[in-house]
């Protein structure tokens, strides 16, 4: 089995007048159905890492193998277009588009897709919130949401093409703690329920706890 | 895709609608005056070709040569170097010579008609006044073929130089001026001293008060004998279906003819060169109202793009490629264009019926005389045109530049 993602000595350095290695020489795999928890000091290259996993960044050194295929030759469209239909964002702050209602936030992605119909795209992102008890709150702005419920809708976007790798980068960091316990037990149901890789990078302990495996990094580097 | 580009512009502009609409106002005044004022101009320089075309002959064949004939000892040595003293050049009634039969070769050639016409000078003597007209003689019944006079008679008819060969036909000015009415006999002389009297059987009135005032048309046998030119004519006038073509036409027929041939485009040579200049110093102009209007546009959508770099992150992130982005800020401005263009004919439209309601008298001039407005679809099509020129050249920076944002540099920066 391939694994959902896989990374084998990944580098990624900022070439400036002094160099800074932001990940280094990272090997790591995530399997579908499992969630790992990225832990590490603050600047150690966590969210380097996840966006690296993301392919919004490129690697310097290595390769990232989603779903079996080596992205080393993507291109911007290509990588745009595994992101669309096959990973998830999530991020600590919730990244809504404030000229969208909730329902239109999360019918986004599924529209660049174009997999779907309107009325099914529609239908779909409901459910979704619904899902994630937020069926009221569909036709809301952004600013009319609470963080908790502002944080699930991002989530119900970053399922919206139903994708098999969730990526959360602090996804509770600006939540207090009922709404973080309930971001945590769906994300946690991403992986254990529905099957999905997730990768979490977070502070929080015991979040990271709860996860099936704890990745460590420390200057960029995996702790082993 | 291009659906959901184009909505999520228009949601961009209208969460700045403050901004939107005064740029979109920009484009809306551009496009009215831009309509307004081409129209304006490119309608005056239409009439005045109007004018040139179908008031004047459209080719002219005159009794001239654009080389002078050369000695004929000068074309038996074309090699040699010639010099000849006290040539005395003969003395011959000047005028187009043979010219029923180029006028017979002239009319065996398709799209076009010709008349005869002997033009020269004369002096109209009536109830002791005189004034000076250019006197043409024509065969009424070809002439009307070639000219537009016809349309201007307001007394009488020009046909009757036919049927009464001592009949002129004088415009209304030179009337007022000399008191003449219908039927008056006046006294015509030419340069040579000799004197006719003739009838007056027509009055025409073109609006031009020095052609109303200072030429007359009289049968073209009588014009032969008074200006004592027997069987000669110095003009061919001709007409073309395809007033556009003369300028060929016209260097066709004097290779023929060997006399010089002018076209109404090199005897308005000076003018239409005139008018091109107008037309660029007018384009530029009103180009540069759009250009001013461009600037609002960009400045609209550059702050666009400032303030919604964590939104582009995001949309990058969700798997928009950079090339949506591109498009989805570069459809900002054709929206405002599009609009702006809509909004801005309905304006121009209600501009240039003002305009067209304007009215004043010319100095010189004896009629009222209202601004001529192009109402043809190349002018709304140019505005609009250039509307969204710079509606999207103004968006195509910004939108390159939203569409190189790194969404990990903008996710990197923190909330």
């Amino acid at each position: 089995m391939p694994g959902a993602i896989r990374l084998d000595h990944v580098t990624r350095r900022l070439d400036a007048d002094v160099p800074v290695t932001l990940v280094d020489d990272a090997s790591l795999r995530i399997d579908a159905g499992e969630c790992v928890a990225i832990v590490g000091p603050s600047g150690s290259g966590k969210s380097s890492l996840l966006y690296l996993m993301g392919l919004l960044d490129q690697p310097t050194r290595g390769h990232i193998v989603l779903r079996g295929e080596d992205t080393a030759g993507y291109g911007d469209a290509e990588r745009a277009e595994a992101r669309l239909r096959a990973i998830g964002f999530v991020f600590q702050s919730h990244f809504l588009l404030p000229e969208f209602t909730a329902r239109e936030n999360v019918m986004l992605p599924m529209r660049r897709l174009g997999r779907l119909g309107e009325d099914a795209i529609h239908a779909r992102a409901g459910e979704l919130l619904a899902a994630l008890d937020l069926k009221t709150q569909c036709d809301k702005w952004p600013r009319q949401l609470s963080g908790g419920q502002s944080q699930r809708v991002a989530i119900a976007r970053a399922l919206a093409n139903d994708p098999m790798l969730i990526l959360a980068d602090e996804p509770t960091g600006n939540l207090d703690s009922v709404a973080s316990r309930t971001v945590q037990q769906i994300i946690l149901t991403l992986a254990h329920e529905q099957g999905r890789a997730v990768a979490v990078v977070t502070h929080d302990t015991s979040f990271a706890a709860q996860a099936d495996r704890r990745i460590r990094i420390v200057d960029g580097r995996i702790q082993p | 895709m291009i659906r959901l580009l184009v909505a999520m512009a228009a949601r961009h502009l209208l969460s700045r609608r403050r901004q939107s609409v005064v740029s979109l106002l920009g484009v809306v005044l551009g496009v009215s005056f831009f309509l307004a004022i081409s129209a304006m101009m490119r309608g005056s320089e239409l009439d005045i070709m109007h004018r040139l075309v179908d008031n004047a002959p459209h080719v002219t064949i005159e009794d001239d040569y654009r080389t002078p004939t050369r000695q004929p000892v000068a074309q038996m040595f074309p090699e040699a170097l010639v010099q000849l003293h006290h040539v005395v050049p003969q003395t011959e009634t000047r005028g187009i010579r043979g010219y029923p039969r180029i006028l017979d070769d002239l009319r065996r050639m398709p799209g076009l008609q010709a008349s005869a016409l002997l033009g020269g000078q004369a002096l109209v003597s009536f109830a002791g006044k005189d004034r000076a007209v250019g006197l043409n003689g024509i065969v009424a019944s070809e002439y009307v073929r070639v000219s537009t006079i016809r349309r201007y008679m307001v007394r009488g008819s020009l046909d009757e130089l036919e049927t009464n060969p001592n009949g002129i036909v004088v415009g209304d000015e030179l009337a007022r001026l000399m008191s003449l009415t219908m039927n008056d006999n006046v006294n015509v002389a030419s340069t040579t001293g000799q004197v006719r009297t003739f009838k007056v059987i027509g009055l025409f009135h073109t609006g031009r008060s020095d052609f109303d005032a200072g030429q007359a048309f009289v049968a073209l046998k009588r014009a032969q004998s008074l200006l004592d030119r027997p069987n000669r004519i110095n003009t061919i006038v001709i007409r073309l279906v395809d007033p556009d073509a003369a300028l060929a036409e016209a260097a066709r027929i004097e290779q023929r003819v060997r006399y010089k041939t002018v076209s109404w485009q090199e005897r308005s040579e000076d003018l239409m060169s005139a008018l091109t200049i107008r037309r660029i110093i007018m384009y530029a102009v009103v180009g540069a109202v759009l250009v001013v209007a461009a600037f609002g546009i960009y400045n609209v959508i550059s702050t666009v793009v400032l303030e919604k770099q964590r939104d582009i992150a995001i949309l990058r992130a969700m798997g928009f490629e950079a090339r949506d982005i591109e498009r989805m800020f570069l459809a900002q401005g054709a929206i405002i264009g599009a609009i702006g263009n809509v909004f801005g004919i309905a304006l121009g439209c209600g501009l240039m019926a003002g305009l067209m309601r304007v009215h004043f008298r010319f100095p010189g001039s004896s009629d009222v005389s209202y601004l001529v407005l192009d109402w043809s679809a190349f002018q709304f099509a140019l505005a609009s045109g250039v509307a969204m020129f710079a509606a999207m050249t103004a968006s195509y920076l910004p939108a390159r530049r939203a569409a190189k944002v790194e969404p990990v540099d903008v996710l990197r920066g923190g909330t």
